[in-house]
C-alpha cells in the first residue's frame, strides 16, 4: 500500500512536471531555439491566477483561462519584439537574449510583488480523493488531467489540423514555406502564442498547490530542461512521458534512498538513456 | 580648491570639539547593523529597537522598575551619564564590518560595541574588538563559532542552537510528565548549513535526555515535492516532530500532510519558515497547534514587555520581534555592566561584564538568566516555544511564562 502511494505519488508529480515541460518543448522544437525565460513565464501565469482569485474570485477555471490568454498575448508579444530579431543573429545571441527575459521578467516580478511568498487558499479542488487506500492530491490530480489533455491537444494541432502542419512546415524549412505561401513569422508567432498559454494554463494550476515568489521558476525549470531532452527534442508526448519517468523515479528514489539522493538517479538515468538513445525517448533522429 | 580644504578644516575641527564636549557626559556605544541591503529591514528594526532601549535607560521611567536601570535617568554611578548609540552600516558584508568596528573604535571612540544580526559580520569584526580591546556585546547572531576562539572581549547575550535544542527537548521531557509519548522523534531538516547544524545540534541534546530518532530526513528546500517524506514520516510515526525549513518547504510540509491524511501528534517548526508572516497566511488554517520558538513575549497588559512594544509600536509602527528583542536585551546588559564598573575604561566594563549575573526577573526576553562563562557565551540563554493558535503565537512554555495552556495534540486542519 505505501509503495503504491509512493508511485501515485510520483506519477502525481510528474504530471506536474509534463504540464510545465510542454510550452518549453513546443518552442524549441518548433524553433530550435530554446527559451530559458519559460519558467518565469510559468511564475507570471501564478501570479495571474493568484491576482484574479484576490481581486475577482475567479474559480480556477476562470483564472487558468485568463492567464492563457494572457501569456498567449505575452508569447506572441515576445517573439514579435524580441525572437523574431534576435533569429537572424548567432546562436549565442538567441541564447543570451532569453536569459536576458528571464532576468528581466524575474526582476521586474520582485519590483511588481515583492520577494514574499503569496499562496493561493488550501482546497480549491476538494480534499484528497481516497482510491482504494490510496490518497490522491486533487490539485495536482486536476494538474495531471489538463497536462493530459494539453498534450493531446498541441499534439492533434500539430498533426491533424493545416495551422499545425504550417507551423511545422516552417520549423523544418522556413525558405521551403515561405515559397508555398505559408507566413513563418505569423506561425511562429503563433507557436510562441500557444507555449506561452500552456506555461500560463500549467502556472494557474500549479498554483492552486505550491507557494508562489517570483524565483519559484528556478525550483522547476531545471527539471523542465531534463524533461524536454529526455522526451525528445520537441515531442510533445515526449514531454509527457518523461515528466512521468522523472517524478517517479524522484518519488522512489527518495522514498528508499532519502530526498537529497533523487538527483542522483534522476541525472544518472538521465545520462543513461542520452547515451543510448540520444535523440530522447521519442524524438526524431 | 585650498578654499575648500579650508573649510573642511574647519568643520572637521568643529565637529571634533563638539564630540570632547559632550564626550563627558554621555557613554559612547558603537552599533553595526546592516541597514541596506537583503537584510536592511531586520537592521533597521534592530536599531529602532535599541533607541528605545536607550531612551528606557536615559529618562526615568519609574513603571519598568524591574530592568536595572529604567527607573532613574541615565547611569547613576556615572553621575547620570547617558548612552548615545553610534551606529554604523555594514551592509551585511563582514568586511565592512570590520571596516565600520575599526572606525567606530579609532575614530568614535566608542567604549563597546554592540552587533551585528549576520553571524558572519559578527564573526569578523569581534576579531578587530578583540585587537583594540573593546567589549563587543552580541545580541542575535547564533552561529556557535562566534564564541571558543579565546577572545576575551566577546560577551553573546543571545541563545543559540544548542540552547534551543535543549530546549525543545526539555518541552518533550514535560510532556512525558504528563503521561503523552515522546519516546520517538523526527527530525526534518533542508540540506545547507542552517538546517544540517540545527539538526546537528539537535541529534546531540536528543541523545543526552534519552530520546530516539526514528526519522532523520535530509531535503533540498527548493524541491518541488515532499510526498515521499511525509509518507515516510506518516509510517515511522514518530511522537513528535522537529521541521528545521524555509518559508517554501515548509508550507508545502503543511499542505501536503493534509493531502495525505497525517497528523501527527506534535509538530515543532524551528524559527525561520514557520515564523515566516507567509507561513501563516498560507497553511496557519491547516497548521494549528504548530510549536515554534521565540525569546520574546509581549506578556500581559501593564507588564514591562507589554509598556516596551507599547513604545515600540508607537515608533515604528509595527510590534517589537524576537531578534529586535535580543538586541535590546543586549544593551541593557551592557548598560548594567558600564554603570556597575562605575568607569569607561574598557577593562572595567570588560570585568564588571565577566561579573554579570542578571536573574530573569530582570530580563525583558525569557532567558533563564544572564551569567557567561569563559567564552563570553551566557550560560542561561533560553528561549519560549510559542504555539499557533488562529493567526497568532502564544507563548505556552514554560509553564512559568505560559500565556496560554498548551494545546496537545496537533489540531492541524481539524
Amino acid at each position: 500500500m505505501i509503495f503504491l502511494q509512493v508511485i501515485a505519488g510520483g506519477l502525481l508529480i510528474g504530471a506536474v512536471y509534463a504540464l510545465f515541460s510542454a510550452g518549453l518543448t513546443l518552442v524549441w522544437g518548433m524553433m530550435n531555439v530554446i527559451n530559458f525565460a519559460h519558467g518565469e513565464f510559468v511564475m507570471l501565469g501564478m501570479y495571474v491566477a493568484f491576482w484574479a482569485y484576490t481581486l475577482m474570485h475567479a474559480g480556477p477555471a476562470g483564472f487558468s483561462a485568463l492567464a492563457a490568454v494572457l501569456l498567449f498575448m505575452l508569447g506572441v508579444f515576445v517573439y514579435l519584439l524580441l525572437i523574431r530579431h534576435v533569429m537572424r543573429g548567432p546562436m549565442l545571441a538567441q541564447i543570451l537574449s532569453t536569459f536576458g527575459l528571464l532576468l528581466f521578467l524575474r526582476y521586474a516580478a520582485y519590483w511588481a510583488f515583492s520577494a514574499n511568498f503569496v499562496t493561493l487558499p488550501e482546497g480549491l479542488f476538494g480534499p484528497s480523493l481516497n482510491v482504494g487506500g490510496i490518497l490522491l492530491s486533487a490539485p495536482k490530480l486536476v494538474g495531471g488531467v489538463v497536462a493530459l489533455l494539453l498534450t493531446l491537444g498541441i499534439h492533434l494541432l500539430l498533426t491533424r489540423t493545416a495551422v499545425g502542419s504550417q507551423i511545422l512546415a516552417v520549423a523544418e524549412d522556413r525558405q521551403a514555406a515561405m515559397l508555398m505561401g505559408i507566413r513563418p513569422d505569423r506561425m511562429q508567432a503563433l507557436a510562441w502564442g500557444l507555449a506561452g498559454a500552456s506555461a500560463g494554463i500549467a502556472g494557474a494550476l500549479i498554483a492552486t498547490f505550491f507557494p508562489i515568489s517570483p524565483t519559484v521558476g528556478e525550483s522547476l525549470a531545471l527539471i523542465a530542461f531534463v524533461v524536454v531532452t529526455l522526451g525528445g527534442f520537441g515531442s510533445v508526448p515526449g514531454a509527457m512521458l518523461a515528466g512521468l519517468i522523472v517524478g517517479l523515479i524522484e518519488s522512489l528514489s527518495a522514498y528508499y534512498f532519502g530526498p537529497v539522493y533523487q538527483d542522483v538517479f534522476v541525472y544518472g538515468l538521465f545520462v543513461l538513456i542520452l547515451w543510448v538513445r540520444p535523440h530522447g525517448l521519442l524524438g526524431k533522429a | 580648491m585650498k578654499k575648500l580644504m579650508l573649510i573642511a578644516g574647519a568643520v572637521t575641527m568643529g565637529l571634533g570639539l563638539a564630540c570632547g564636549a559632550t564626550a563627558a557626559d554621555t557613554v559612547k556605544i558603537g552599533v553595526i547593523m546592516p541597514l541596506s541591503g537583503n537584510s536592511g529591514n531586520a537592521g533597521k528594526s534592530a536599531v529602532a529597537a535599541l533607541e528605545i532601549a536607550a531612551q528606557i535607560i536615559n529618562e526615568a521611567h519609574p513603571e519598568m522598575k524591574n530592568l536595572p536601570l529604567a527607573a532613574g535617568a541615565g547611569l547613576p554611578n556615572l553621575g547620570g551619564a547617558k548612552i548615545e548609540l553610534v551606529v554604523a552600516d555594514h551592509q551585511g558584508n563582514p568586511s565592512e564590518g570590520q571596516n565600520q568596528t575599526l572606525r567606530l573604535i579609532t575614530q568614535e571612540h566608542v567604549v563597546a560595541m554592540l552587533g551585528s544580526y549576520h553571524s558572519n559580520v559578527s564573526f569578523t569584526a569581534t576579531a578587530i574588538a578583540e585587537r583594540y580591546g573593546i567589549p563587543f556585546i552580541i545580541g542575535d547572531s547564533v552561529a556557535a563559532n562566534i564564541t571558543g576562539r579565546g577572545f576575551q572581549w566577546v560577551f553573546r547575550t543571545t541563545p543559540i542552537a544548542s540552547d534551543f535544542a535543549n530546549n525543545y527537548m526539555e518541552f518533550l521531557s514535560d510532556l512525558k510528565k504528563e503521561g503523552h509519548p515522546v519516546g520517538n522523534i523526527a527530525v526534518v531538516f533542508e540540506n545547507t548549513d542552517y538546517g544540517t547544524s540545527v539538526a546537528g545540534t539537535v541529534r546531540e541534546a536528543a541523545k543526552a535526555h534519552g530520546l530516539n530518532i526514528v526519522a532523520d530526513i535530509t531535503y533540498n528546500a527548493n524541491g518541488a515535492d515532499v510526498s515521499p517524506q511525509v509518507i515516510q514520516l506518516k509510517e515511522k510515526k514518530p511522537d513528535a516532530i522537529i521541521f528545521i525549513s524555509y518559508t517554501s518547504d515548509a508550507i508545502l510540509y503543511m499542505k501536503t500532510m493534509k493531502n495525505l491524511d497525517y497528523l501527527p501528534r506534535v509538530v515543532i517548526g524551528d524559527d525561520s519558515g514557520f515564523s515566516d508572516p507567509a507561513f501563516i497566511t498560507a497553511v496557519g488554517d491547516i497548521a494549528q497547534g504548530s510549536i515554534n520558538r521565540s525569546a520574546w513575549d509581549v506578556g500581559p497588559k501593564g507588564s514591562t514587555t507589554y509598556l516596551i512594544n507599547e513604545m515600540y509600536t508607537k515608533k515604528t509602527g509595527h510590534g517589537l520581534d524576537d531578534t529586535s528583542g535580543r538586541n535590546m536585551q543586549a544593551l541593557f546588559v551592557l548598560a548594567e555592566a558600564i554603570n556597575r564598573a562605575g568607569s569607561t575604561k574598557p577593562e572595567a566594563i570588560q570585568k564588571a561584564l565577566r561579573e554579570t549575573d542578571l536573574k530573569p526577573a530582570q530580563l525583558m526576553m525569557g532567558y533563564k538568566g544572564v551569567k557567561f562563562d569563559q567564552t563570553g557565551q551566557n550560560t542561561l540563554a533560553a528561549t519560549y516555544l510559542i504555539q499557533l493558535f488562529g493567526k497568532d503565537y502564544i507563548a505556552v512554555w514554560p509553564p512559568a511564562k505560559a500565556q496560554h495552556k498548551l494545546a496537545y495534540p496537533f489540531k492541524g486542519w481539524k
